[in-house]
């Protein structure tokens, strides 16, 4: 054996106690959080299986698991031995759990003897069935420590288990809470295509999988995931590294595929998920606005909802009958050419005095200006004109001659976002291979390098910023002509957070990853106002962006869905490590040492 | 008259004098060194000429025109391009596009040809790539091929150096301001590197101002050489003159020169 | 062959936006000299030309009612002076604004409810304030001082050394996830202070300043914290060594300094005052929601950037000014020039003064004092 492998445990009970009673800890007190906090009892309310197991109960099941696997994860250094995953690990897991099962009972008991429900909203009887499982103190307190000790033990034991089989175990359970949680979307589309059939058979009536197609679906995903090892990760590999007209040809294959799926699919959608497809358009028109300004410029702006709301009054002062003080009531298309126009003064505007400021400055500057900016709207001072509080009501919808655009016909408005979220793509994507993209890449990396290769750095922040402003003005007025109205409570800092977590858990800078961030956000867990898919939710939505955005910044900055370039920029040493220890991989020096260059590593004198 | 002429030029640090009465001017195609002891002040000079530091005093004179005050994104596009003395590159951004990028202030295409895919804009791309080919392949086979689109943090440090100066050739300008090109290089690259400073000038008709602290390279390659200690120029001239200068020797070693 | 092609272009598009600025300070600081003129004429006629266009209807300010304004300024600056004390240190420290400082204020101002309602109700209130108040004071110092370590450790530390937007971002996160996790705990709800009792509560006349018993208390007890503070960071080992890791974290720890521990020493000392700022602002408030934190939080940071990010006294004198600006200005500048409504733009005025320090002395008033790396 090596000196430089870690020291084997002697035994099983050989443990770090200070570590696993951490963890233990740890696990007693996210489970007592998430009870007091309300969520599994707000989110019981849906089935996952029908009868045995509820979101409620998932989220909290989950706890333990996570954690189990938490604590008994290793960290792995590339060259030195690593200790195999054994009992030792399982022990751990076990131990964590059994803790926080036990602080768990803890909460129980606590439940049962005091009332806290002056300051703790949700310290209830009604948690209190929900912990005890409505089978009274001495089971429930039993049945959870032993409980979350097995479920500590299963999370460690998927260090232990052969790769495929937790590949296996992951594919089921994501397929199956997916397939659970999206009944809605599911139900809907193949209503559409008429096979109302296969969905009463797999869903129960009062929502969740039955048991049996739990067990069907189970299977079949079990089977189709050994199948399909490694072959999804060897298609994206050879995606990536396909070079010009067969990358042309394979891009432009994928695109078609997206196209006629957006183009087509909403004909077959009921209203509720037209709607709900819409509002992620708008949110992703947004995004990918904001894309351009933080993603590829660098520029942290977190005023970004001002444009939004610029455009949406824009409008509706220009086509609403009811706006107070000067009512053109021009017809959509052409507001949407002054749209651009003060979107681009009010870029300017905000941009000039920022531009030149350091980037935590730029961000609380650019907040204070949507502030103002949303102040200026709601005041009285400027009601006269833009309605204050009041906003401007009765904005008609698009005329577009030969159909209308309203809000009552949601797959009329998808279409609209449609267009425009296509615009607003075909802009990043060209402007990201030109030369004001390269310009911007530059000023991320270093813009006082950047000015020394001759890039007026003001100019091209600027621009970023302009761009960034017309399309989520394009946004704001896709909104207020669906809406029908406009009130500046519409335009929250709020906004202008949740689509940077869109943003960056997506992935920043790339417009994939924006798109499926979106989605998966937006989409299911909702927006600042408009609940998604999964509805209950609603209340937690915050809570659990703010956690994901801390979480991604920590594990994984370059988001879901990253763009190799930024995955390589976020994980310097470990590509420059894998590339050393591959050898043969062309492209690095193999006779001199390759240093890692990290941004920011200039300045300083070393004379 | 000179490409580049300084005059009393003065620059204070809160009451420290990083250069004072400093004065220097440099003919089109020549190649004149600056070298000094620690401390200098050689980089502040460079930062002067290249705007990223305001003097506080004098004046500087790129082809008879003032260029104190300018941004540094205007000297660069006037014709004056640097290399930093602890590479700078754009460490996530290819090879290729690092030189691309140097070229924007030769180019001029804005979103309307980027969002229309224009003929000038096309034509202008294909310039810019080839552009930069043209520039890289002057250091042979190491920087192009597929290394082309490889990050910039992933070079050896002796290319990383080479494609900091390949990115200020890029900027196509006609003074080229080289800061320690060939620190931190063995005896080999040193010698290639000094015969392309002299390509440089040959070659693309670059005049150049160099620092350097191996004395070899100065030799080979200098035209004259300025003496900078603590802010003040001691010695001007060719390298033997002012090799054998009293006031240098002791600039360096600090003990006063003996005579026999 | 090398061009030379000099680019006009780009050298206009930097005078144009650098002229654009200058007309945005003449504008902002016309605007403000004539809207100080307005005043300064109404106050001696109140029926000048001027107010009868711009402002009929006007009566100027009594001596009274400006020294009112005054002490409201005063006290309430006082709150976003212990607030941005957190801003600056740690902005001194490790160099990005530490977004969700306001929510650690938050957690203290709502510690300070639940404790001082459960005060009320068992009658210690009333019978005996003063160790209430004590008692409420080092419990909201407790769990703001808590929460500031937590954070630190749990999302700060370790992204000790990515590019400088990564932590900013990551603040944001945490931001919002404490506000919305307070939330849940506590339900939204705007919960109320008990009122204080009334032998201390009553108007006071203090040097021909009227002056109610809460503002005084909270400047008194403001003015204690911020002698408090200076005592350790001058004069206590553990403030010196805070001040040499917020000049060079790699020489002080060179010097044998523990690093991690200062830094978390910063945070805790930030949290604490902000601790006590949230008791002070319910106690002069009285009600507290989950949003609490947001505003003040931002307006704080505007304090210590206005005073000199990571200089300690500036953010105090940064946070009265900008205190005392935001009850004056909207009176005597905005409604001269006959904005009506002005109390709904007080938000604004801070923002605005935000701008105005950045376009006309970013340093602030009394100088930033920032780590060598940091300087930017």
């Amino acid at each position: 054996m090596s000196t430089l492998a870690a020291p084997m445990p002697s035994s099983a009970l050989d443990q770090d106690w200070r570590k696993v009673l951490r963890w233990g800890f740890i696990c007693g007190g996210t489970l007592i959080a998430l009870c007091l906090v309300g969520m599994p009892v707000e989110l019981d309310r849906r089935e996952i299986i029908e009868r045995y197991l509820s979101l409620g109960y998932l989220s909290v099941v989950l706890v333990p698991i996570v954690i189990g696997w938490v604590s008994a994860s290793q960290i792995v250094l590339e060259g030195f031995e690593s200790r195999k995953q054994g009992l030792f690990d399982l022990v751990t897991g076990l131990v964590v759990g059994v803790i926080g099962g036990g602080l768990l009972s803890l909460l129980m008991v606590a439940l049962d003897s005091w009332n806290l429900r002056d300051p703790l909203v949700n310290w209830s009887p009604k948690l209190f069935r929900f912990l005890t499982y409505e089978n009274g103190m001495g089971f429930g307190a039993g049945a959870w420590i032993v409980t979350c000790g097995v479920l500590g033990l299963v999370g460690a034991s998927l260090h232990v288990v052969p790769r495929i089989a937790r590949r296996i175990v992951a594919i089921v359970i994501i397929g199956l809470l997916s397939l659970s949680v999206l009944e809605a979307a599911v139900s809907d589309v193949s209503e559409g295509f008429g096979l109302e059939w296969l969905t009463d058979l797999i869903y129960a009536k009062k929502g969740g999988l039955t048991l049996t197609s739990t067990f069907v679906v189970g299977a079949v995903m079990a089977v189709v995931a050994a199948v399909t090892d490694g072959r999804v990760k060897a298609a994206t590999n050879r995606y990536r590294d396909m070079e010009g007209v067969e990358r042309q040809k394979a891009s432009m294959i994928l695109f078609a595929v997206v196209a006629v799926l957006c183009i087509v699919l909403p004909m077959f959608l009921g209203k509720i998920m037209n709607e709900l497809l819409a509002n992620v358009g708008l949110f992703l028109l947004l995004a990918l606005g904001l894309n351009i300004v933080v993603g590829l410029a660098g520029l942290l702006d977190l005023g970004y909802v001002a444009f939004f709301a610029v455009g949406g009054y824009t409008t509706a002062v220009l086509t609403s009958p009811n706006s107070p003080w000067f009512a053109p009531e021009l017809h959509f298309g052409f507001s949407l050419v002054f749209v651009v126009i003060f979107a681009i003064i009010v870029g300017l505007v905000i941009g000039a005095p920022v531009i030149r400021m350091r980037g935590d400055y730029l961000a609380i500057v650019t907040l204070g200006f949507g502030e103002i900016i949303r102040l200026l709207f709601l005041s009285d001072w400027l009601g006269p004109y833009f309605g204050g509080a009041q906003g401007i009501t009765n904005v008609p919808g698009v005329d577009l001659g030969f159909a209308t655009v309203k809000g009552t016909d949601p797959r009329s408005v998808f279409y609209l976002v449609l267009f425009f979220s296509v615009i607003a793509i075909y802009v990043s994507w060209r402007l990201q291979a030109s030369r004001l993209g390269r310009a911007w890449m530059a000023i991320r990396e270093d813009e006082q390098v950047a000015e020394a290769m001759g890039i007026n750095t003001v100019s091209a922040k600027l621009m970023a910023f302009v761009v960034g402003a017309v399309l989520a003005a394009f946004s704001g007025a896709v909104l207020v002509a669906k809406v029908g109205s406009v009130f500046p409570t519409s335009f929250m800092i709020l906004i202008s957070i949740i689509i940077l977590v869109v943003v960056i858990v997506g992935g920043m800078g790339n417009i994939a990853g924006v798109m499926v961030g979106s989605f998966v956000l937006i989409g299911v867990l909702g927006g600042p106002k408009q609940p998604g898919l999964l509805q209950e939710f609603q209340n937690f939505k915050l809570l659990i962006y703010g956690m994901l955005l801390v979480f991604m910044m920590l594990k994984r900055p370059e988001g879901l869905v990253p763009s190799a370039r930024r995955s390589r920029e976020l994980h310097q040493e470990e590509f420059l490590q894998d590339a050393w220890l591959r050898g043969d991989k062309p492209g690095i020096d193999e006779d001199e040492d390759a240093a890692p260059l990290l941004v920011g590593d200039g300045g300083g004198e070393e004379e | 008259m000179s490409l580049l002429e300084i005059k009393d030029l003065k620059i204070t640090f809160g009451g420290l004098d990083a250069l004072s009465g400093l004065n220097f001017h440099i003919d089109e195609g020549e190649i004149v060194s600056v070298i000094g002891p620690n401390g200098a002040g050689k980089t502040t000079f460079f930062n002067a000429i290249s705007g990223l530091v305001t003097p506080t005093e004098g004046d500087i004179l790129f082809e008879d025109e003032s260029i104190v005050g300018l941004d540094p994104s205007t000297v660069t596009s006037l014709g004056i391009a640097r290399t930093f003395q602890n590479v700078r590159l754009f460490p996530n951004m290819t090879i290729l596009e690092n030189v691309m990028v140097a070229q924007h202030c030769r180019t001029s295409q804005l979103i309307y040809g980027a969002l229309l895919q224009t003929k000038a804009f096309k034509r202008e791309e294909r310039e810019i790539r080839e552009r930069a080919i043209e520039v890289l392949e002057f250091f042979g086979h190491r920087l192009v091929g597929y290394r082309m689109d490889q990050p910039a943090f992933a070079l050896s440090y002796a290319n990383r150096r080479r494609l900091e100066i390949a990115r200020a050739m890029a900027t196509q300008p006609r003074l080229l301001l080289l800061d320690e090109p060939v620190a931190g290089m063995n005896p080999i690259e040193t010698a290639e590197l000094t015969a392309l400073v002299g390509r440089l000038r040959t070659e693309w008709g670059f005049t150049i101002i160099m620092i350097e602290h191996d004395m070899k390279v100065v030799r080979d390659v200098s035209d004259r050489v300025v003496v900078l200690d603590h802010g003040v120029p001691i010695a001007q001239g060719s390298y033997d003159e002012v090799s054998t200068n009293p006031d240098v020797v002791e600039a360096y070693l600090g003990r006063p020169v003996e005579a026999n | 062959m090398p061009t030379h092609a000099i680019t006009t272009k780009s050298a206009r598009r930097l005078v144009s936006v650098d002229r654009f600025l200058t007309f945005i300070r003449v504008f902002l600081v016309s605007v403000i000299v004539i809207g100080l003129l307005a005043f300064i004429w109404q106050q001696f006629d109140a029926d000048n030309p001027f107010a009868q266009w711009r402002n009929p209807g006007a009566r100027g300010l009594t001596g009274d009612q400006f020294k009112g304004l005054l002490i409201s300024g005063l006290s309430q600056g006082s709150m976003y002076g212990l607030i941005a004390l957190g801003y600056s240190m740690v902005y001194g420290v490790l160099g990005f604004i530490n977004f969700a400082h306001g929510e650690v204020f938050m957690v203290g101002a709502m510690t300070g409810f639940i404790a001082s309602d459960k005060f009320q109700a068992n009658g210690m209130w009333e019978s005996n304030f003063l160790l209430c108040l004590v008692l409420i004071i080092v419990m909201a110092v407790f769990f703001s001082t808590f929460t500031a370590v937590v954070m630190e450790r749990v999302a700060y530390r370790p992204l000790r050394n990515s590019p400088r937007l990564i932590p900013l971002i990551t603040s944001i996160g945490v931001s919002f996830f404490i506000q919305n996790f307070v939330l849940g705990l506590f339900g939204p709800s705007t919960k109320s202070y008990p009122r204080l009792p009334e032998w201390l509560a009553k108007q006071r006349s203090i040097l021909t300043f009227e002056i109610a018993g809460t503002r005084l208390l909270v400047l008194v007890v403001a003015a204690a914290s911020m002698a408090g503070l200076w005592y350790i960071v001058e004069r206590t080992k553990t403030g010196k060594a805070m001040r040499a890791v917020a000049e060079d974290k790699e020489i002080a720890s060179l010097m044998g300094i523990d690093v991690n521990r200062t830094i978390v020493t910063t945070f805790a000392v930030g949290g604490a005052m902000a601790g006590v700022g949230g008791i002070l602002w319910g106690l002069m408030f009285r009600s507290v929601t989950h949003m609490t934190g947001f505003l003040p939080g931002v307006k704080a940071f505007t304090a210590a950037v206005v005073g000199g990010i990571g200089n300690l006294g500036g953010a105090m004198a940064g946070g009265i000014s900008l205190g005392s600006a935001e009850s004056i200005a909207p009176l005597v500048i905005l409604e001269p020039l006959g904005v009506p409504g002005v109390s709904q733009l007080k938000d604004a005025v801070a923002f605005t003064v935000l701008v105005l320090v950045l376009l006309f002395k970013p340093s602030g008033l009394f100088g930033e004092r920032l780590s060598s790396e940091d300087r930017a």
